[in-house]
């Protein structure tokens, strides 16, 4: 019998259903057409229209982070292509699994300036874990199967595939033949940690009488969560996880230390800080985490799991470094540890201490009940009142700035991928696209995208792909009517000069926008009626809701560390620190 | 401290680019940089010079091997290794004679009337003592390969 004669076009459709991908963003263009024909004559995989193609990047990767599938975007060549890079970008700091597929000017005028060109893989070659560029239109299938295995394994990343239009068109076929498997002699990520590493790990574990277990986003990638909290409670050790590794460990675990670092808890960071041993699994040391790294947590040995060898002792030397993922390494260390007697009492006066810590400077989780003298809402009571709302349950996105860090800090996660926001690039705009990307894998669950009024309109557009395929996300607009972030720095750092923060009376009346786009828009003002209108929002379940409040505008996120110093520097609020 | 990295990558287009990329983008430093494809054709031999410490060049070689194209990385100051460097250097031909070009160990591969083409092949460092010594001759012309290294023990770089 003979094989199945396609198209490059059709064996890059066909290859990606290959791969288990049944839904792709992505924006049309002259370079992508034949893709496009493509698409357009099979019904293995649906095509999401998205309104500008960083909204299809940020799309795909949403669709990636809940679901720890790949996610996929499909855009033209040139400016489709230099679109989609703050979303490869994105992607890339946060270490997801992401495809995209750009079109490229025939493969005879690369090079000549030709219009439409741009020189992707040039371009995003820092900001992709590997790139193609094809060749051949017979080369496609593996490369794609090439492309999903780099971006899925190890430490995920996104990767690039440049198609030019020549390799897609209709009129040269070939037989289509799908790699079963692959094997790259010079790719091979790491499984399994070191015995003799782990059997370190254990020493110091069964030895440490002030320890933290501080995790990050690749327990999450790797799906390892189940095995992180396992750890914890078979170690009795406190948990604190990085912006990234929020729901790793249940938010409301009374184990759990909350997030730590830069607006971290008081607690999370003082344990860090007095800690004399410190397992991070999945967490890189970022600058955010550390403050200044010359100063962090002299008094604590450290043990390092990561899949990827180069973080390792890359910021903080590794007493114990542990290449391996993070799923088999905890698994190992479990295995190990329970053939062990640990002794948990000797953590007491730690986890006294930890308590007072949490007593003394912990975030207050029960602000509904202030009314401010001021009579203005506070951005910590909207997100006090959509977790009452949701139950806890719900997919959070976030923007970036103010209202990402209200967010992390106010809403408790219970589960891994649970929350989804940009924390290695921070990119604003990025919680609208993502939230579709969620609410396509999870139809029938409530998914909110904490914004503000700044990051919103980075990709307001996306409204309209919302009314299109109807996706009734809950938009928790936290409206300062400010650059939250940029304002709160001036505050702080250059004597209330609020240079090019605030918009001077030109914000749109965001209801009115949303409704014009056939959703339905609530405005809040006033306390009283914050939580009729949350309530309210979230059960019309199938209609997107833009909730516009209106925030304190002067209000700060603390705690906030003091910039070139340890852990232990921070500033609580307006007028009270640490040192 | 200059340290000579070596490592196989697969021989494909961008394959280089990527690795050049790494050092800007990272902000690490490459003094030399040398490649070429092995005895297997699919396979380029890259060598590279550069300076930092310990903890840098630790960094730079996991950060060079993460790469998807590298097949494998080596710091070949790990273990004794030999490195030598290629120099051609132009000059009038009357401006040297035969007895400086044998003391400097020179080797004539192209002469006219008016022309003199000297190879040197030998260490670093040798060639940059040679280069002051030659600098008298007023030469019209140098050019050095930057450094190739291998180990000299039985340890290979291989696949």
């Amino acid at each position: 019998m003979s094989k199945k004669q396609t198209s490059g076009a059709d064996a890059l459709i066909h290859s990606l259903y290959k791969e288990g991908v049944d839904l792709v963003f992505g924006y049309p263009g002259g370079a992508a057409l034949h893709i496009y024909d493509a698409l357009f004559n099979q019904s293995e995989v649906e095509h999401i229209l998205v309104r500008h193609e960083q909204g299809a990047v940020h799309a795909a990767d949403g669709y990636a982070r809940s679901t720890g599938k790949p996610g996929v975007a499909i855009v033209t060549s040139g400016p489709g292509a230099t679109n989609a890079i703050t979303g490869l970008a994105t992607a890339f700091m946060d270490s997801t699994p992401v495809v995209v597929i750009s079109g490229q000017v025939k493969s005879e005028l690369i090079g000549t300036d030709s219009f439409q060109e741009t020189d992707m893989i040039g371009v995003s070659r820092p900001i992709v874990k590997h790139s193609y560029l094809v060749q051949k239109a017979e080369d496609i299938p593996e490369i794609v199967k090439k492309a999903f295995h780099i971006a899925t394994t190890g430490r995920p990343g996104p990767v690039v595939i440049d198609v030019p239009k020549d390799l897609t068109d209709p009129n040269h076929t070939f037989e289509f033949n799908y790699p079963k498997e692959i094997n790259m002699r010079s790719y091979k990520p790491l499984k399994a940690g070191d015995p003799k590493q782990i059997k370190k790990a254990v020493d110091l574990i069964l030895e440490a009488k002030k320890p933290v277990i501080y995790s990050g986003g690749g327990v999450i990638q790797d799906n390892a969560s189940a095995e992180l909290t396992e750890l914890a409670k078979l170690i009795k050790f406190p948990t604190t996880n990085t912006l990234m590794g929020l729901g790793a460990f249940p938010g409301t675990d009374p184990q759990f230390l909350g997030m730590l670092g830069m607006h971290g808890t008081y607690e999370a960071n003082m344990a860090m800080h007095e800690a004399d041993l410190i397992i991070a699994v999945g967490a890189r040391f970022d600058d955010r985490i550390t403050n200044d790294p010359k100063q962090f947590a002299l008094g604590a040995k450290k043990i390092h799991i990561d899949v990827d060898p180069a973080s390792l002792s890359k910021i903080i030397h590794a007493d114990v470094p542990i290449a391996g993922s993070a799923k088999e390494c905890l698994s190992a260390l479990i295995s190990q540890l329970t053939k062990e007697e640990i002794d948990t009492n000797k953590l007491e006066p730690w986890l006294k201490q930890i308590t007072n810590w949490r007593e003394e400077h912990g975030l207050n989780h029960s602000m509904l009940e202030i009314v401010p003298e001021n009579g203005k809402i506070l951005p910590q009571q909207v997100i006090q009142s959509l977790y009452k709302e949701t139950e806890g349950k719900a997919f959070i996105t976030s923007d970036v700035g103010q209202h990402q860090m209200f967010a992390a800090q106010y809403y408790f996660f219970d589960k891994p991928r649970q929350w989804i926001n940009s924390g290695g690039l921070g990119t604003m705009g990025f919680g609208l696209p993502s939230a579709m990307g969620v609410q396509f894998a999870f139809p029938k669950e409530t998914v909110a995208c904490v914004t503000g009024e700044g990051s919103i309109q980075m990709c307001i557009q996306e409204l309209s792909t919302c009314f299109q395929y109807g996706l009734p996300i809950k938009i928790i607009n936290l409206n300062n009517a400010a650059l939250g972030m940029v304002k709160q720095w001036q505050d702080m750092q250059y004597g209330g000069r609020h240079s090019s923060s605030t918009y001077e009376n030109s914000l749109p009346d965001f209801c009115a926008l949303s409704e014009s786009y056939g959703h339905v828009g609530i405005k809040v003002t006033k306390l009283a009626e914050l939580e009729s209108a949350m309530k309210e929002c979230i059960s019309m379940k199938d209609k997107l809701v833009f909730l516009d409040v209106d925030v304190d505008p002067d209000e700060h996120v603390y705690p906030m560390l003091e910039a070139g110093n340890a852990m232990d520097y921070m500033h609580l609020s307006k007028d009270k620190r640490t040192w | 401290m200059k340290r000579v990295i070596a490592l196989l990558m697969e021989n494909q287009p961008g394959a280089l680019s990527r690795v050049v990329g790494l050092f800007s983008q990272r902000g690490y430093n490459i003094e030399t940089l040398i490649v070429a494809p092995t005895n297997d054709p699919t396979l380029s031999r890259l060598t590279m010079s550069t300076n930092g410490d310990e903890r840098i060049v630790q960094q730079i070689t996991k950060q060079l091997d993460k790469l998807i194209d590298v097949v494998t990385v080596a710091d070949l100051g790990e273990s004794d290794f030999v490195e030598t460097e290629l120099m051609l250097v132009k000059l009038n031909k009357n401006s040297i004679t035969d007895d400086e070009i044998e003391k400097f160990e020179g080797k004539v591969v192209f002469e006219d009337n008016e022309i003199l083409n000297l190879q040197f092949v030998a260490e670093p460092d040798k060639l940059d003592k040679l280069i002051k010594d030659l600098n008298e001759k007023e030469p019209l012309e140098i050019v050095r390969s930057g450094s190739l290294g291998i180990s000299s023990n039985s340890k290979t770089l291989t696949i």
